[in-house]
């Protein structure tokens, strides 16, 4: 039905390291700026923030730990522990995540030193493309590789290349999994490596070059060392990403009977049995222990490696292709045909044909499925008006935690900043399954003192939105108030304002860009989310991915189809939106940018 | 017209030693002190600690009869009565140059005509009432300086305190603002507290200069004074160019030296073994060329424009600093008199 752990990999590109960030902040003046300040905010701020990080990020941690605890104890659940599924799901799992990193890895290299190091054309338009298959959800990547690939593609069929109608789909394989973990993780890596390569700065460059340096020369010996953190970082995030995804191996696996550890707690909470919570609490605790030991990878492989840019930085370095850059740039542009153009434009012409199997041309279009779901099914607009409600109201609620946390988190040094900082990466370095679990279990008995139940409401989808995307939220805001002067803020307490009133008056109005970045990321991750709400909907309650992936599950593929070209132009428009903001936007905030 | 008040004022951040420890001095009411010190002395957080950014870890601070500050109380900024102008000006970049400076007066419940003419008389003082609806970001840096004054000016505060405000104009703006900074003083007759790494600024601006270092107070006192008689070799080498030699001078010797003594110190240096050593100042300017004086080797010259900054070496290798109107190759001799040291 849903797949839910990859939007969690979407966002992977938003973590940051919060709290290496508080202790790398320039030692003399900021250390003494952040000093705390007699009486700063009211007495119920902190509280009140403490409070709400607690219920998101720690109480799901708990439950989820009691119950696998249970499990074990009881007996009824251990079961699943030696199940012969439960090995296959374990080596399929390690094996895609691994083949995706590979994939990943490759592309986001190439992009990434393409873009920041050498003068190819059009560097906004490349990245920002480049960015894209990360913003489209994992089954609507998936949906849209098997419309291009499959015997019944009208793309194929109307170029006249499709396999013949019966033989098997090659994507329904290991391979074809590895490939769209891959595609959909590039990103990822591209974005730890850029960051990686700001550490090149132009000077450097020019002083090996000064030095006698060839331009080879100066990539190997200084380019390379210096972006080989980011690409070790890049690697580890879309690994971990791989093992939590949920989307691509539910598209592509389950019709192949090929089980990774998202999908078979999927499955196995499907098929609902007294040892059931035990059991999905075990799977999804393997599931945080292969990702846990991905990122202790990464920190053995990062040891020793810590460069920082010394001095001041000008400008990234750029190296003259000269006359391979027309070479360049064409296997750039077809690499974004191929992961890009080419998947989106089978998905439309999906969408367009009259009935499955039916070749795609001028006689043969058709609207009919977007004006089904648009017109005549009521499931998709019930998916459409629930999704819109949850991500609007994730994005405007998680404001109210972000903005006092990211304020606390900057203006206070010590355990304070720490615990908040240790507190939001919890639900953040969880896979987005794993923190779907803990939510059921944490919800599923009814709520002490008011005796009602969330499970099975859309509120319950609400409070696991809040927890997996604070830190969305957090990220703009965060630069924000990290990149403001804080004696911005003095002045206004100089000039006799007090809290509330410096809130509203100076602080408010200079983070406002960022907040309205942080409600369009977090409305458009959420929007599209599958993972969490594959595990938490019922009747009434589906999301749009939901939706989709029920459509394509049922055999509907038009439809599926139809309703997957519509996310993708939401999203192309959020994210366009966000582009027209990007001026007024701290730096860092939109990731397709310098 | 209140005092201001600081009681052994100590502040630990807990790292090693303490950014502050043990400053107490008492400002003139209505005066203007100068905090002078090299960068992390300490001087930008007595600065916060006045203002209630930062809590003291001891000590306190007064003003009048008010207690400001201690270890368990702290009043905070809003209530104060104080204004600052900051480093980096502190301008709110969403505001008009207008709102920037009426803002203390809208906090304070001031609207209406009251609020324009208020506004209106401290961007005159200044010189910027035709940038009021600007936003700081038009502004040079200079302009932006005096909005930032300007925003002080308009409540009549109890103390204004100024962080470096030099720091990040240049040579030129620099005089015209220290200029503004004396216009300003004399007007509002508030206490101003001015912190500064540059001495130059201190001695024309200050009523009074705070020489600190390592956290503590060296010593305080009226600019020609604390130029003229410093206390101690870290506040001699601080203040001026002087060199700070180290002589033997006899025990009953009267601190301000003179030059028969003086020659009698500098050719005596081989034979120290009768006299302690002590510390010296002897300022360039009390170096000059004469036929009378002792023979020195130059080991260095450097024309500055108006003179030439000389290098001298004494017999035993110390170094002696002089002005000169003309050049004197290095490795040259040439015969020289001090007619003035002091005592460290």
């Amino acid at each position: 039905m849903l797949e839910r752990n990859d939007l969690r990999s979407r966002h992977r590109w938003l973590r940051f390291p919060i709290r290496s960030r508080m202790k790398s902040a320039p030692r003399s003046r900021a250390g003494v700026r952040a000093g705390a300040s007699p009486a700063a905010e009211p007495r119920w701020l902190v509280p009140f923030v403490l409070g709400c990080l607690f219920l998101l990020c720690l109480l799901p941690l708990f439950s989820l730990a009691k119950a696998g605890f249970a499990g074990l104890v009881s007996g009824r659940s251990i079961g699943v522990l030696t199940e012969p599924a439960t090995f296959a799901a374990i080596r399929n799992t390690l094996i895609t995540a691994t083949g995706g990193m590979v994939v990943s890895v490759v592309i986001g290299a190439l992009f990434a030193f393409s873009v920041a190091l050498t003068d190819v054309r059009g560097k906004l338009a490349l990245s920002f493309a480049f960015m894209l298959p990360m913003m489209i959800p994992p089954q609507v990547t998936a949906l849209a590789w098997v419309e291009m690939t499959g015997p019944a593609s009208p793309l194929l069929k109307t170029l006249g290349l499709a396999p013949p109608l019966g033989s098997p789909q090659p994507l329904y394989s290991l391979m074809g999994i590895s490939l769209l973990l891959g595609v959909q993780h590039a990103p990822l890596v591209f974005l730890a490596l850029k960051a990686g390569l700001s550490a090149s700065p132009r000077d450097g460059v020019e002083a090996a070059r000064l030095s006698g340096a060839t331009p080879f020369r100066v990539f190997c010996d200084i380019v390379a060392p210096l972006s080989l953190p980011g690409l070790i970082a890049g690697a580890a995030i879309a690994f971990v990403s791989g093992v939590g995804n949920f989307g691509i191996p539910a598209i592509l696996g389950i019709p192949a009977g090929i089980e990774v550890l998202p999908t078979l707690i999927y499955t196995r909470l499907a098929s609902f049995g007294a040892g059931t919570f035990g059991e999905i609490a075990l799977l999804s605790s393997l599931i945080a222990v292969i990702a846990a030991a991905g990122l202790l990878l990464q920190q053995r492989a990062l040891a020793g490696r810590d460069y920082r840019i010394i001095g001041l930085s000008g400008g990234n370095a750029a190296f003259s292709l000269g006359r391979f850059r027309p070479f360049v740039e064409l296997v750039l542009v077809a690499i974004l045909f191929l992961v890009l153009v080419a998947p989106l434009a089978a998905l439309v012409a999906s969408s367009l044909v009259p009935a499955y199997g039916v070749p795609l041309n001028w006689q043969t279009v058709s609207l009919r499925a977007y004006e089904e779901i648009l017109i005549r099914q009521a499931m998709t607009l019930k998916a459409l008006g629930n999704s819109v409600f949850l991500a609007t109201s994730a994005a405007f609620g998680l404001l109210a935690v972000a903005v006092p946390a990211a304020y606390l988190m900057t203006r206070r040094k010590g355990w304070l900043a720490n615990t908040l900082g240790i507190l939001v990466e919890i639900p953040y370095a969880l896979p987005g399954i794993v923190l779907a679990v803990a939510f059921i279990l944490t919800f599923a008995a009814p709520l002490p003192v008011l005796n009602v139940s969330l499970y099975g409401t859309i509120w319950i989808i609400l409070i696991a939105y809040f927890s997996s995307f604070l830190a969305v939220s957090l990220k703009p805001v965060m630069s924000a108030f990290l990149q403001m002067d804080p004696s911005l803020e003095e002045a206004a307490r100089l000039a006799g304002a007090g809290f509330l009133r410096r809130m509203r008056d100076v602080i408010l109005p200079l983070v406002a860009p960022a907040a309205g970045a942080a409600i369009i990321l977090v409305f458009l991750i959420a929007a599209n989310e599958l993972t969490v709400s594959a595990l938490l909907w019922s009747a009434g309650t589906q999301t749009l991915g939901v939706a989709i992936f029920n459509l394509d599950d049922s055999g509907s593929s038009d439809l599926a189809a139809a309703l997957s070209v519509l996310v993708v132009v939401m999203v192309v428009l959020l994210m366009a939106a966000l582009e027209a903001l990007a001026n007024y936007l701290p730096k860092g905030v939109l990731p397709w940018r310098n | 017209m209140a005092q201001l008040i600081l009681n052994h004022l100590s502040k630990d951040f807990g790292g090693g030693r303490p950014a502050v420890s043990d400053v107490s001095l008492k400002v003139r009411p209505g005066g203007f002190l100068a905090l002078l010190g090299p960068s992390g002395c300490g001087k930008t957080t007595v600065l916060r600690m006045i203002a209630g950014f930062e809590r003291p870890s001891d000590g306190s601070i007064d003003f009048g009869e008010r207690r400001l500050s201690d270890a368990s109380l702290a009043l905070p900024p809003e209530r104060r009565n104080m204004a600052m102008v900051f480093q980096s000006y502190a301008l709110w970049p969403h505001m008009t140059v207008a709102e920037n400076v009426g803002y203390p007066l809208k906090v304070r419940g001031i609207s209406g005509s009251a609020w324009q003419r208020s506004v209106a008389d401290a961007l005159a003082l200044v010189k910027l009432t035709d940038y009021a609806d600007r936003r700081p970001a038009a502004l040079s840096g200079g302009q932006r300086q005096r909005v930032a004054l300007a925003r002080c000016l308009v409540t009549s505060p109890d103390v204004v305190l100024l962080d470096e405000p030099l720091a990040n104009l240049d040579q030129h703006l620099r005089k015209s603002m220290e200029e503004t900074f004396r216009i300003f003083h004399e007007r509002s007759g508030a206490t101003m507290i001015y912190v500064t790494h540059d001495q130059a600024e201190a001695m024309a601006l200050a009523t009074d200069v705070a020489v600190m270092h390592e956290g503590r107070l060296m010593q305080m006192a009226p600019p020609a004074e604390i130029y003229a008689r410093p206390e101690g070799a870290v506040v001699g080498g601080l203040i001026g160019r002087g060199a700070v030699l180290k002589l033997a001078v006899p025990d009953g010797a009267p601190r301000g030296l003179e030059w028969p003594a003086l020659r009698e110190a500098l050719s005596g240096v081989g034979g120290a073994d009768t006299q302690p050593l002590r510390d010296v100042l002897v300022r360039p300017e009390h170096v000059r060329r004469d036929g009378e004086g002792m023979a020195l080797r130059v080991m260095s010259c450097v024309f500055e424009g108006e003179r030439f900054a000389l290098t001298l070496a004494l017999p035993d290798g110390q170094a002696l600093k002089a002005y000169g109107d003309s050049a004197i190759g290095p490795g040259d001799t040439a015969r020289f008199v001090v007619s003035q040291g002091w005592r460290l």
